[in-house]
């Protein structure tokens, strides 16, 4: 049942994401250069930072455990996972039976777990307040991932990401408005737990707004590396999840080689309108205070809310 | 030997041994050695045969018993039915891996002779296996009632402290007042007819009024003892005050009889089943889901904590039940069998991560002798069995893959998602609505459950007597592994078994899962279809591995693996003790603020010319305030009345009697 082609286009998925994952952030933060007037960095910095970064030293705090020394492997591999399952350039991946989109939630939150943890392990105040904060965001953001998630779910009558990208991606053009709410409260969610600009900045240290940085201050090396590589790994998780939800045309159903290679230049020129879409929020808006995150994660939990409901009420014939 | 032993008669067998390991207790109530290197190990061995016979019994004919003890002409009736076996299973397998614990847990000197409290242990056990093989509502209630007292017991062990007999009280007199809900309910059930077992009532006709009367009663009833808002108030006190072993099997395991009671009442003594009582048990859990797991978040006793952890789990539980209550009436049974599913599935995840982490809270209660959470921090260096293990427990409770707390929670998501087409219009809005409350309890969960475990297990120490805590005995990680290895089981091999406990599902509802979870592999999760939704957690967990593996080979090899040691960075501050690091208190800041209205607060700020400036803030529960304190304010108020009868005066009590006597002869005149 597992076709030869399926697992070849699956382990193409995963390493395209490998690679294209630190190209994605440097793409982001070049944008930001040239849309902040600034002299932008080299696109490949983030290769540059990490084969600096494993060639490094570990340097562990004296009370570093096994669980700070153990977490960056496990978030990457959740993060792994993560674009194994998301759907990029086909829909035909023998891993996506393994987890749907519920699932796909389940791995994002796991992953929040461990790096939460592990910024509290060694017991200094930047890392218990990344932690905590870090969970906040978390807990405001997840249940609102996830009614997204079950807006197009009711559209596709299906939780599994390839069924709900070939509904959306096959349908005739019917314009669906608890789409517009899903795809608002997406963008939030985004933003949110990938540590961007209006809740967190990951151009930020020494702030005492920091969360995402402030988990990781303890990292170097090679952990450092792999919490970085995750990062941006999550990042192109979230992308392409949102590319495949809500513009979904172009990514191939079969396992047809052709179809697979017109996949990969349009998920690039995707991927690259996208970042710059980001980076452009990132610009015009201004880190908020850590206590107007709830307000801004509770305005996304009330859109797909009403997205589910503007589904379930207007446009199911009962 | 075929036919000749039933598995009711395992069963029977298993109680009337734990009886009497219960017993030999008191032979040699204060040889330690005797009794927990014998008789705790031995009361394990009977709780996995006793799970292995009821796993033998899934899916058979039910089995039944007449036991002639009790009162004349009045026999306990018995039965092992499909749903019976399933909770069977739950008490065997979670009791023998906190009985093996236990045996290393009960240390000479602290609280009742040990002797006592294996009789009392014991007792507990095989009352509440009587209760789930009851038959009738006399043998329900003896049961029910000794399962009370036993635990009452063994709640108040350390009954030298006053804060624990005022918690041992508040536990009787709520059971109480549930077993006074459950006794009225039956009475209801019966019709009127006088024959209390359950053939009978399975029989009766009832008017809709009198079966809503029933289910009421006993959603009331159970409700007080699982723990359901407003008669949750003596968990959160009973737990702490119980050793830790007991705690789990209530936590784990009591609370879970309670979910079994609720559900034979109404899915198999009322064969009826009315809309609106799926409203009232979801609109109830939900509030008891939220409720508990926003206390918990806020809690600073580590065992509080998880009481209210329980509390919230028992919430979502009932959360389930409502939804097949719903969706059983409107008969659909496809998404009834999913919820129910989901419920039983909750009530095993639990039964295993639950008792998983009140035994490590035992186990560091043993070695730092501390509760508080703010007391307590980096116990991951010296306990790193307890700690990991630990970790196993706080993931499956949060509800993340790849353990056991996912597969129910997604079962249950799942059944959420494919409600629309409800034959009522604002139970299609209630029910997504319920549906993202649901999602924030999870995401709360997470929350709570990153406190208890970085602040107990990670960090600096808080204290410096921290230093010489030291790791679980042999006989406690044996029962912690059991417990975790339970809690990766459920995790991974959600088909396997919802296949074995399908048969309760449809002794219930008539319809299960099975078929459609015979049409795909052991190793996938598609309740429906495996284009609708799926979920292959050995895969989810292989990858993870692999990825992880692979990584650290990779970086290893191409790289190097060198490691120095160095103090903390922290940005640079050079002032890293460990009060620089979060207290429990401050962890839950946030929450306290955002959720300001749902907590009853008590705060002291430091004021600016402070000599001496502290903070503290004092948590309460408001139901206290609005429910509990009144009652018990009207109660005095009607015994002052009550008083001035008492003057102390024997002439005046004379005058009583005299006054009596006159009553009764004018009204007992023939």
């Amino acid at each position: 049942m597992i076709s030869i082609a399926g697992l070849l286009g699956q382990t193409f998925a995963i390493l395209l994401a490998l690679v294209l994952a630190p190209l994605l952030s440097g793409w982001v933060g070049q944008c930001r250069a040239w849309f902040q007037s600034r002299t932008a960095p080299p696109l490949l910095l983030p290769y540059y930072m990490l084969q600096k970064l494993f060639k490094k030293d570990v340097v562990l705090a004296h009370n570093a455990s096994s669980l700070f020394r153990a977490a960056p492997f496990v978030i990457f591999g959740c993060m792994v996972l993560a674009c194994a399952i998301v759907p990029t350039l086909s829909t035909d991946l023998p891993f996506a039976p393994a987890a749907d989109a519920l699932a796909l939630v389940g791995v994002f939150g796991l992953a929040r777990v461990f790096i939460s943890l592990a910024g509290m392990d060694i017991g200094t105040s930047f890392g218990t307040l990344g932690g905590r904060r870090e969970m906040l965001v978390g807990f405001l953001a997840e249940p609102a991932l996830l009614m997204v998630i079950f807006t197009l779910a009711m559209i596709a009558q299906s939780t599994s990401l390839a069924t709900i990208v070939e509904t959306l991606a096959h349908r005739d053009l019917v314009i669906y408005p608890s789409l517009a709410f899903a795809g608002v409260a997406f963008t939030i969610v985004s933003l949110a737990e990938n540590a961007r600009v209006p809740v967190d900045n990951p151009a930020t240290h020494l702030e005492l707004t920091m969360i995402h940085e402030a988990m990781i201050l303890e990292y170097s090396g090679r952990h450092l590396a792999l919490i970085e590589w995750a990062a941006s790994l999550k990042l192109y998780a979230y992308s392409c999840l949102g590319l495949a939800l809500f513009f979904p045309w172009g990514i191939a159903g079969g396992d047809s080689f052709l179809a697979l290679l017109a996949a990969i230049p349009l998920l690039l020129l995707k991927l690259a309108i996208g970042g710059a879409i980001l980076a452009g929020i990132e610009t015009v808006n201004a880190k908020m205070r850590i206590f107007r995150a709830p307000e801004f994660l509770g305005i996304a939990f009330m859109l797909a809310v009403l997205g589910l409901l503007v589904r379930l009420l207007l446009e199911t014939r009962i | 030997m075929p036919g000749s032993l039933l598995s009711i008669d395992v069963l029977l067998i298993a109680a009337a041994a734990w009886l009497a390991i219960g017993l030999c207790g008191l032979l040699a109530p204060r040889n330690t050695a005797f009794i927990s290197r014998l008789l705790f190990p031995l009361g394990a061995v009977v709780g996995i045969g006793m799970g292995v016979a009821a796993l033998n019994a899934l899916g058979g004919d039910a089995q039944t018993a007449v036991l002639v003890i009790g009162l004349p002409d009045l026999p306990f009736h018995l039965r092992l039915d499909n749903l019976s076996a399933v909770f069977a299973l739950l008490l065997g397998f979670a009791s023998a891996g906190i009985s093996i614990y236990a045996a290393g847990y009960f240390r000479k000197g602290e609280g009742a002779a040990p002797g006592v409290l294996c009789l009392e242990y014991h007792l507990f056990l095989a009352s509440m296996l009587m209760v789930l093989l009851a038959d009738d509502a006399y043998a329900f209630m003896v049961a029910w009632e000794t399962m009370a007292l036993s635990s009452f017991f063994l709640v108040t062990t350390d009954h030298k402290h006053e804060e624990i007999r005022r918690a041992g009280f508040l536990y009787l007199l709520i059971a109480h007042i549930g077993a006074i809900g459950i006794l009225l309910s039956f009475g209801v059930m019966t019709g009127g007819a006088g024959d209390y077992s359950f053939a009978a009532m399975r029989t009766q006709e009832l008017a809709p009024f009198w079966s809503s009367a029933a289910f009421l009663l006993a959603l009331a009833g159970f409700g007080a003892k699982a723990g359901l808002v407003p008669l949750h108030v003596w968990l959160p006190e009973a737990h702490p005050a119980a050793p830790s072993p007991v705690s789990a099997m209530m936590s784990g395991v009591m609370l879970k009889t309670a979910i079994y009671g609720l559900l034979r009442v109404s899915f198999d003594l009322l064969h009826t089943t009315i809309w609106w009582w799926g409203v009232v048990a979801l609109v109830v859990g939900l509030i008891t889901a939220l409720f508990g797991v926003l206390y918990a978040t806020v809690q600073n006793d580590m065992k509080r904590l998880l009481a209210y952890s329980s509390i919230e789990n028992i919430g979502l539980i009932a959360v389930g039940i409502g939804l097949t209550l719903i969706f059983h009436a409107y008969r659909m049974e496809g998404l009834a069998a999913l919820a129910m599913t989901a419920v039983l599935y909750h009530c095993l995840a639990h039964a295993g991560f639950k008792s998983l982490l009140f035994l490590c809270t035992g186990s560091v209660l043993h070695a730092t002798r501390e509760r508080s959470l703010g007391k307590l921090g980096g116990l991951i260096h010296h306990m790193p069995w307890v700690a990991w293990l630990a970790l196993a427990g706080v993931i499956a409770s949060t509800g993340l893959p790849p353990l056991s707390g996912f597969v129910s929670e997604w079962l249950l998501l799942q059944s959420f998602l494919f409600s629309p087409g409800l034959p009522h219009p604002w139970l299609n809005m209630v029910v997504p609505v319920a549906a993202a409350l649901v999602v924030l309890v999870a995401a709360l969960a997470g929350f709570a459950m990153v406190k208890f475990y970085g602040i107990i297990f990670l960090g600096q120490m808080r204290e410096p007597a921290l230093k010489d805590a030291h790791d679980a005995g042999a006989w406690e990680k044996l029962g912690l592994v059991w417990l975790a290895l339970i809690t990766l089981f459920l995790g991974v091999m959600p088909s396997t078994v919802i296949l074995r406990i399908d048969a309760a599902t449809r002794q219930l509802l008539g319809s299960g899962l099975a078929d459609k979870l015979n049409e795909n592999g052991w190793w996938m999760l598609a309740p429906i279809s495996p284009e609708r939704a799926s979920y292959e957690p050995l895969l989810v967990l292989v990858t993870i591995a692999a990825a992880l593996l692979m990584g650290r080979w990779l970086v290893r090899h191409l790289y190097h693996g060198r490691v120095r040691r160095s103090s903390a960075w922290d940005c640079g501050y050079h002032f890293e003790g460990p009060r620089a690091q979060d207290t429990a208190e401050g962890f839950s800041q946030p929450i306290r603020r955002i959720f300001e209205p749902m907590f009853r607060m008590e705060r002291h700020f430091p004021a600016a010319r402070d000599t001496k400036p502290f903070y503290s803030v004092k948590v309460e529960d408001h139901f206290w305030y609005w429910c509990y304190l009144p009652i018990a304010r009207l109660a005095n108020w009607i015994s002052t009345l009550i008083v001035t009868l008492q003057g102390g005066r024997i002439a005046v009590y004379l005058m009583y009697s005299f006054i009596t006597l006159i009553v009764l002869l004018l009204v007992a005149r023939p």
